[in-house]
């Protein structure tokens, strides 16, 4: 994603008289990105590719997007890595915190809106989307879109990222209300598939990880044991 | 006469005033034709990875100044505690001081906490830093140490991003260096293959890269033990000026070979045989 033109002129200015030093020394650190929620009764499945990019360097390549906020709350980061680490590490302690003084797990709705409230309060500074799920006692499995500029919207069903936008039609085609659990992780794993093949800044393995009452299970597809959808 | 000034309280945050100011100075220069003095850079090659027992830092040793290497023999590999390092690509005084201030910082809170400090603190010490000043501090550092949970190894970016990786390479010779970690990186390697595998990653930065050179300096922690080798290996060597008796003290002689280093196989001379024409002498005015 373009976020390094936004944020450093200065840099980019400097850095163009030498041209030895090529451009992926000074770029920010981007999580190029395909990120996934979907809700299922009883829990929520949530998927990400693993490619971390500098300009046109792949910085990591089995990066974990799907960051734990809460035992039972993630959230998928795409966007600025540095602007998502900072953010979630800031939702971490507020959660933590909110959780111990209501001697309760927190709810789902309560991270998003404190994602959205640092994200649409900085909004000028930052460029992050992201997508928070999880599982609570009062909502079951829930997903919330958090995108750039700091919007909250509740959705059964998100995608987001870079990669996102190859595989609005596979969504809007094969998602149905109503999917039990290993059909959203088969949903997911395919629609990431697609998005990495498409996407030059997503790739690498896709991670899944499924939230629900009695806890969180993480799975790692590797490149070779992706789903193939092209023939030729 | 009275004048009626409002106090203003002190604005919070970094002060970007003095950017908009070098950003008009430098277009400036341009128009002249000549250009705003350059900050030393480390080009640099670093590298870490993680070994059965710990952890191999390496690092080149060059500095340069634009085109100009300023520094031969200069280190990259930063003390932080004394079971943690840091290698440090970038400007070469981000670098220094961040790492300094974070050194400092760890050794306060070690003492606070009474135990020894951990990676992890490192790691969101510098992280935090270095997105308060989004960027602006051009400090790309490889941070590995062994704590009381284990060895880690951490690759922090200028604007504050981090990743906990088995091997990281950063600087602008880490493409070199990551095409050989890539190739023959097996984890859970012996002492001695590990830097073996660092020192090779170094070396083909010092050789494919124009911003790395010099010699190669590798750091070794392990539980209870740090071994600092500087240099590990001499990968460039300078020639040995030749030196005449009478300057034997201040050798001012060239790099010339003498006669006969290189074997002669066959001699030919062909004699020219010139006629003189004409040969006239004019004087010069010495008055």
């Amino acid at each position: 994603m373009a976020a390094a033109a936004t944020m450093m002129p200065f840099g980019q200015q400097i850095s163009s008289q030498n041209t030895l030093i090529p451009d992926w020394t000074s770029k920010e650190v981007s999580t190029g990105t395909t990120i996934m929620a979907v809700e299922y009764d009883g829990g929520v499945v949530i998927g990400a590719d693993s490619r971390t990019t500098t300009g046109a360097y792949i910085a990591n390549r089995v990066t974990d997007k799907l960051t734990p906020i809460h035992d039972r709350i993630f959230c998928c980061r795409s966007g600025s890595a540095a602007d998502t680490q900072a953010i979630a590490d800031v939702v971490t302690y507020q959660l933590g915190f909110h959780s111990i003084e209501l001697d309760e797990p927190p709810l789902v709705e309560t991270a998003a809106n404190l994602f959205r409230s640092s994200c649409y309060r900085y909004r000028e500074e930052l460029t992050a989307g992201i997508i928070v799920a999880g599982w609570d006692r009062r909502g079951g499995g829930q997903v919330y879109s958090v995108p750039i500029g700091g919007m909250l919207v509740r959705q059964p069903v998100s995608v987001g990222g870079s990669g996102s936008t190859y595989i609005y039609g596979f969504m809007d085609s094969n998602y149905k209300p109503g999917l039990n659990k290993e059909q959203c992780l088969e949903l997911t794993a395919a629609a990431l598939s697609l998005a990495m093949e498409r996407d030059g800044s997503s790739g690498g393995v896709v991670r899944l990880a499924s939230i629900s009452e009695d806890g969180v299970e993480r799975r790692c597809i590797l490149g070779n044991q992706l789903p193939k959808f092209s023939t030729h | 006469m009275a004048t009626l000034s409002v106090s203003q309280p002190p604005v919070a945050g970094f002060s970007f005033e003095n950017c908009k100011r070098n950003a008009a100075l430098q277009t400036e220069v341009n128009k002249l034709g000549c250009s705003l003095p350059a900050a030393r850079k480390t080009g640099t090659t670093i590298c870490g990875i993680v070994f059965k027992d710990g952890i191999v830092l390496g690092a080149d040793t060059r500095a340069t100044e634009g085109m100009i290497v300023a520094d031969k023999n200069c280190s990259k590999i930063h003390y932080i505690s004394p079971n943690i390092y840091c290698c440090g690509a970038g400007t070469a005084a981000d670098t220094e001081m961040t790492t300094q201030i974070i050194s400092s910082n760890l050794e306060l809170h070690s003492l606070s906490t009474g135990r020894l400090p951990r990676v992890a603190t490192a790691n969101r010490m510098l992280k935090q830093m270095l997105f308060r000043y989004q960027g602006y501090i051009g400090a790309a550092l490889v941070l590995g140490g062994v704590d009381c949970v284990g060895p880690h190894l951490y690759s922090i970016y200028p604007h504050g991003s981090t990743d906990k990786l088995p091997y990281v390479t950063m600087g602008s010779g880490s493409l070199a260096a990551m095409a050989v970690f890539e190739d023959r990186y097996k984890p859970d390697m012996e002492e001695e293959d590990a830097k073996r595998l660092v020192r090779d990653a170094i070396a083909a930065g010092i050789f494919n890269d124009l911003g790395s050179g010099s010699n190669i300096d590798l750091c070794v922690i392990t539980k209870g033990k740090v071994d600092y080798l500087r240099p590990h290996d001499e990968a460039n060597k300078k020639g040995v000026r030749r030196v005449n008796e009478l300057e034997a003290l201040h050798p001012t002689g060239d790099y010339k070979y003498k006669r006969g280093t290189t074997a002669v196989l066959t001699k030919a001379t062909t004699p020219l045989n010139l006629e003189v024409v004409e040969e006239t002498v004019q004087t010069m005015d010495t008055s």
